[in-house]
């Protein structure tokens, strides 16, 4: 099981990856009754049998690895999300995309910490692929807001498979956090 | 050995010229791929991600190098993992890499051209090798 909620939206936003999304959105809003996510992608998407397999851990089609019969990511987040009292929705079009959104309620001892978002959205950044990513972060508790796209952190600082890219995102990022 | 068919041929310089780019990716040759599948992430891939960069910029080697994500080796018994390609060296999947090793690696196997011997699990596994 994952930890913090940053592990769970990387294990989303590796998904979306791997369905070849173009374009992924991540949203992380912090309030004061708790924390919102939104992971939204335009990758092939699922009917509404796939939606249904892609809850069941046991259920995997074994098409991303084969001879592979498990799948957890998602089952991970619903039954932290159910342990927690908060809420999860999965919803995806064939061929259009796929959305997950989940809240988790700041007043459960259940609820995981959120961890450091700097360094999840520099994990996102990234990830595998040419797809787009945009990052959006509100926190009420400082009134803190910030939103950032990849193709804008590469102008910046070039290449971001480079490790010494990465490292100014990194710190880039960290900056944001501090408000 | 057995004559080669054009399309053989053909395969070969494939497999030839993916070899090239790897070593040589817009003039970096060392390349570091970390495991991000959900066995990854969820025994602390993205932490050794971060150390790993960190690592690199400390130790001034990470203007040749190149950090990816990809999805599971299909190793998850030792998540999380992580590949190394670089010239003159093996390559190689280390595993149980957990964030506190990070600069081991950096400094053992990028700088000085030595194996992590306690963690070394495979090459890439044919789970993830394209065909």
């Amino acid at each position: 099981m994952h930890f913090t909620v940053g592990d769970f939206v990387l294990d989303l936003a590796q998904n979306s990856v791997e369905a070849d999304a173009r374009a992924i959105e991540v949203a992380i809003d912090e309030g004061a009754d708790g924390l919102r996510v939104r992971v939204a992608d335009d990758g092939r998407g699922m009917s509404a049998s796939e939606r249904d397999r892609a809850l069941d851990p046991l259920a995997n089609s074994g098409a991303k690895h084969p001879g592979r019969k498990v799948g957890f990511g998602l089952p991970f987040i619903q039954q932290a999300v159910e342990l927690a009292g908060g809420t999860f929705s999965l919803e995806s079009v064939l061929g259009r995309g796929t959305e997950v959104r989940f809240f988790f309620p700041s007043n459960s001892v259940d609820s995981p910490p959120l961890g450091d978002v700097g360094q999840l959205f520099s994990a996102l950044i990234s990830l595998a692929g040419n797809a787009e990513m945009r990052l959006r972060r509100t926190r009420s508790r400082d009134g803190l807001k910030y939103e950032i796209t990849k193709s804008e952190l590469e102008a910046a600082v070039g290449d971001l498979g480079s490790a010494a890219s990465l490292a100014l995102v990194r710190q880039f990022l960290a900056s944001q956090e501090e408000g | 050995m057995a004559k080669m068919t054009l399309d053989q041929l053909r395969a070969l310089r494939a497999k030839k010229q993916e070899e090239l780019e790897r070593r040589n990716v817009e003039g970096k040759d060392i390349q570091v791929i970390v495991g991000m599948g959900t066995c990854g992430i969820a025994a602390g891939a993205k932490l050794t991600f971060d150390a790993i960069v960190a690592a690199l910029e400390k130790h001034n080697i990470a203007s040749r190098v190149v950090v990816r994500q990809t999805g599971c080796m299909g190793l998850c018994y030792v998540e999380p993992t992580v590949e190394v390609v670089m010239p003159d060296m093996p390559p190689v999947i280390y595993g149980k890499m957990t964030s506190e090793f990070a600069e081991e690696l950096v400094v053992k196997h990028l700088v000085e051209h030595s194996l992590l011997d306690n963690h070394i699990f495979d090459r890439p596994a044919v789970d993830i090798v394209k065909h």
